[in-house]
């Protein structure tokens, strides 16, 4: 071999770990480039509203929908050899129909037009309708014909009927609910008093009357209120919309029951992305309709941050007092060896296990215990002795301490020796050369522990499922009820939202777009905590900056 | 990384030999006015299985400057950090002697470590600043001890850095980062940390070792003006060092105490050969 050769062999060698870890990383940078502009194309396109079509088959059938994807049919080609394909339309009116999707060849299609006049329709029940109006009846008018006017009149009527079902929303939500929880509260004492000893009965008479007159008196307000609620409920049955499908079936709907209309095929660009904007505050903003396929999900991202928090508030400490005391007091040998080995192989357990084991201790032990003695007039109905948020978050700081303890020991380790020399020999105590000079320096690093801890915790599902979370909670875990931070509440999840929307809907086809956006919100919130922490964090070091110099 | 308190079992075994006070140093160092701060008798001290002081005696007068040095690896440090107790922090250590500060011995179960690191001080041989600012690094001996009083405080850090020459470099930036500081700058400012609790000795491990010659020349004027106060004990490798600052010397090597007496004796007439060897720079 000729040295020029040999020489260049040899570069290429050389060059041959730049090349590898290269195509590593590369490697992994187009992947997470992948999943997240697969997940970004996916669900934001969905609430672009799209052209309604109305296309006529060969058999005379004719539907009316929006193109919801095509493909080639596999194995079958035409007389000229290319593939054969069809598309799946969006069809909606669900009550019509009995499915929302209906696949068409394109080789059965006689005509394809777009009807100027279509309306798009977003409503409470029963998924989008696709059609034409009809008739809009108020008590004022009945209108008919001329789809514009119609069109304008419902305009005007949607904010009026709006206004309308959030008074009823409020009656039924805030005020009844108020009732039931002060009878329930009245209901509760009564039944405390039951348990007491029964040796005092005579003198918890007059107390036991106070309550029972208060829930009647509360009973007799509940009766108005109902009554003015079904007042309400009839004035508002009688604003109506007729709709008629692309066959002309006819179709009634109270205009309160409208979310959002438009007509797509007349929409401008700056209509379009009203509507965009609007679909997409609905998503962030409003609660879960039609068994969470559609609406918003605002309960789960409040669920999960709250989750997030708390499982943070509770892991720093364990994991830090934890890491502080195998670092620093703890006599270096085997025993700390083991038990620093057993801590890392922790973070190896399957979270289903940490979740069945949070179910049998925190729910159960711990929970049943604190329902037995502060809550007993509650049982059976359990009140800490099932899913909470306090148990799910609980469990999850378990899961994730691991990171915590193992990130603290790192940054303990790289406090200086020095540092610790110099406080003792000012004549601090160890606990005070721990307090006041290794625990600030080691600060940022305990961050880092517990920013990999909250990125952890926040996407995690399968413990959550059996500790806490829930397809459909009905309140928050914060209320206005004192004491306002309801920690025995069970709570909606952006991770489990994904799994059950994606995966137990009734639905799937439809729901499909919410588990892209939901999956983009959640990690849009993992990157959100992530990046407050990294701000302290930065803040913190900024301060410390030169110590490694 | 802190190793563990010790137990009983681990506990230094100390036995104490303790000679008439005053006048074997004042036989010693050639002044029988001269008060002795600290007294070391007998010292002998192991890691683990080796020994790294053997017999060491010597005594510390009052409001001079004492040196040590000797090669590298010989027990300058080791010894130095016997004054104050900071050796018992390493593990697999035992002490055996005695040391006494004031005539009392600082083994003594007795004797609360924390309040003998209060009146025995040290600053390190790299400089080591907590990250906090210039002036929460003054005060914290003080803090740590309980004085909260701003008006204390304040008195004190203005004291404490102009006895450590560093007051007009720094009195417009107090509470900046002492991290910012240059080198020199950040070792006066541990010596004003460490002179911040009014100790009765200061002990200083090389102190100037990773400082260059301006900065050294400003911490041996600093000295200088500090024996007036305190009682200091320095160990430094560097011989001209030694004689510029010191009115005592003491030779170590291998964990022995070769010769000890009075600097300028120790440097123009050695009495052990082994001595001249060393300040002659035939080895080490």
């Amino acid at each position: 071999m000729s040295p020029q050769r040999k020489r260049r062999a040899t570069g290429a060698l050389q060059r041959l770990p730049i090349w590898m870890t290269g195509i590593a990383l590369g490697t992994s940078l187009l992947m997470i480039i992948g999943l997240i502009g697969l997940i970004m194309a996916r669900g934001l396109g969905t609430f672009w509203p799209a052209p309604l079509w109305e296309i006529t088959l060969k058999d005379g059938k004719s539907y009316l929908g929006l193109v919801h994807h095509v493909e080639a049919i596999p194995h079958q080609a035409d007389a000229q050899g290319r593939p054969v394909r069809r598309t799946l339309y969006r069809i909606g009116n669900r009550e019509l129909y009995g499915a929302d999707f209906v696949w068409v060849n394109h080789a059965d299609i006689v005509s394809r037009q777009r009807p100027a006049d279509t309306v798009s329709i977003e409503r409470l029940e029963w998924g989008p309708f696709y059609g034409f109006l009809a008739e809009v009846n108020t008590p004022a008018q009945m209108a008919r014909g001329d789809s514009r006017l119609l069109w304008q009149s419902l305009r005007r009527e949607i904010p009026v009927a709006h206004r309308r079902a959030r008074k009823i929303r409020h009656m039924e939500k805030s005020v009844i609910g108020n009732i039931n929880y002060s009878i329930e509260s009245h209901r509760l004492a009564l039944r405390k008093l039951q348990l007491r000893k029964p040796a005092s009965a005579g003198s918890m008479e007059p107390e036991r009357r106070r309550h029972e007159d208060a829930i009647a008196a509360l009973q007799a307000r509940y009766e108005t209120i109902a009554q003015e609620l079904q007042h309400l409920r009839a004035e508002d049955g009688a604003y109506q919309v007729v709709l008629k499908d692309i066959g002309g079936k006819a179709r009634e709907l109270p205009i309160s029951s409208l979310v959002r209309v438009h007509r797509p095929n007349q929409l401008s660009f700056p209509g379009r992305v009203a509507v965009y904007a609007s679909r997409l505050q609905e998503f962030v903003f409003g609660q879960p309709r039609e068994a969470n396929s559609e609406g918003g999900v605002a309960p789960a991202i409040f669920g999960t941050v709250m989750m997030t928090l708390i499982m943070s508030l509770a892991v720093m400490p364990l994991g830090v007092l934890a890491a502080l005391y195998l670092h620093e007091y703890a006599k270096q040998g085997a025993i700390v060896s083991i038990v620093r080995i057993a801590v890392n192989n922790l973070a190896g357990v399957p979270s289903i296990v940490f979740g069945v084991f949070g179910l049998g201790f925190f729910c159960y032990l711990i929970g049943g215990t604190i329902d037995q003695l502060f809550f007993p007039e509650r049982l059976p109905t359990p009140t800490f002795g099932g899913g909470a948020i306090l148990w799910a978050s609980l469990t999850l700081a378990l899961l994730t301490v691991p990171v915590v303890i193992v990130s603290t020991e790192e940054a303990l380790a790289a406090v200086p020796n020095g540092v610790r020399e110099a406080s003792l020999a000012c004549g601090a105590t160890k606990f005070q050369t721990i307090w006041r000079v290794v625990l600030p320096a080691a600060i940022p690093g305990i961050l880092t522990g517990t920013i990999l801890a909250m990125a952890r915790g926040a996407g995690e599902v399968a413990p959550l499922m059996i500790t806490g979370v829930v397809k459909l909670a009905p309140d928050l875990p914060v209320d206005h009820f004192a004491p306002f931070v309801h920690l025995d509440r069970k709570f909606m999840h952006l991770g489990f939202h994904i799994y059950d929307v994606g995966f137990q809907s009734p639905n799937v086809e439809a729901s499909k777009a919410m588990v892209y956006m939901t999956t983009l919100l959640l990690l849009g919130i993992v990157v959100c905590l992530n990046l407050t922490a990294m701000q302290i964090r930065g803040r913190l070091r900024e301060q410390f900056r030169g110590a490694e110099v | 990384m802190f190793t563990r308190p010790m137990l009983a079992s681990t506990r230094p075994s100390i036995t104490i030999n303790r000679p008439p006070r005053g006048t074997e140093a004042g036989v010693a160092l050639g002044d029988a006015r001269m008060k002795t701060a600290m007294a070391i008798q007998q010292l002998n001290l192991w890691y683990g299985k080796s020994q790294a002081i053997k017999q060491v005696s010597m005594e510390i007068p009052e409001r001079r400057v004492t040196a040590l040095i000797g090669p590298s690896g010989c027990g300058k440090s080791t010894l130095i950090r016997c004054l104050n107790r900071l050796n018992e922090l390493v593990e697999g250590v035992r002490i055996e002697g005695g040391v006494l500060l004031y005539g009392q011995n600082i083994f003594d179960p007795s004797v609360d470590v924390i309040d003998l690191r209060k009146r025995v001080g040290m600053v390190f041989q790299k400089s080591n600043p907590f990250p906090k600012s210039i002036y929460e690094n003054v005060a914290y001996g003080l803090r740590v001890d309980g004085e909260h009083r701003r008006g204390v405080l304040d008195q004190v850090v203005e004291t404490s850095l102009k006895r450590a020459a560093l007051w007009d470099e720094v009195k417009d930036r107090l509470h900046a980062n002492a991290l910012r500081l240059s080198g020199g700058q950040q070792q006066r400012l541990c010596i004003a940390r460490a002179i911040a609790i009014e100790p009765e000795v200061l002990l200083l491990d090389e102190p100037c070792s990773a400082l260059d010659p301006i900065a050294t020349g400003k911490i041996e004027e600093l000295l200088y003006a500090l024996k007036e106060r305190y009682t200091i004990a320095i160990v430094t490798h560097n011989m001209q060092q030694a004689a510029r600052v010191s009115d005592f010397t003491g030779f170590l090597l291998m964990g022995e105490l070769i010769e000890f007496g009075q600097t300028e004796k120790l440097f123009t007439t050695p009495r052990d050969p082994r001595t001249e060897a060393y300040i002659t720079g035939r080895f080490g």
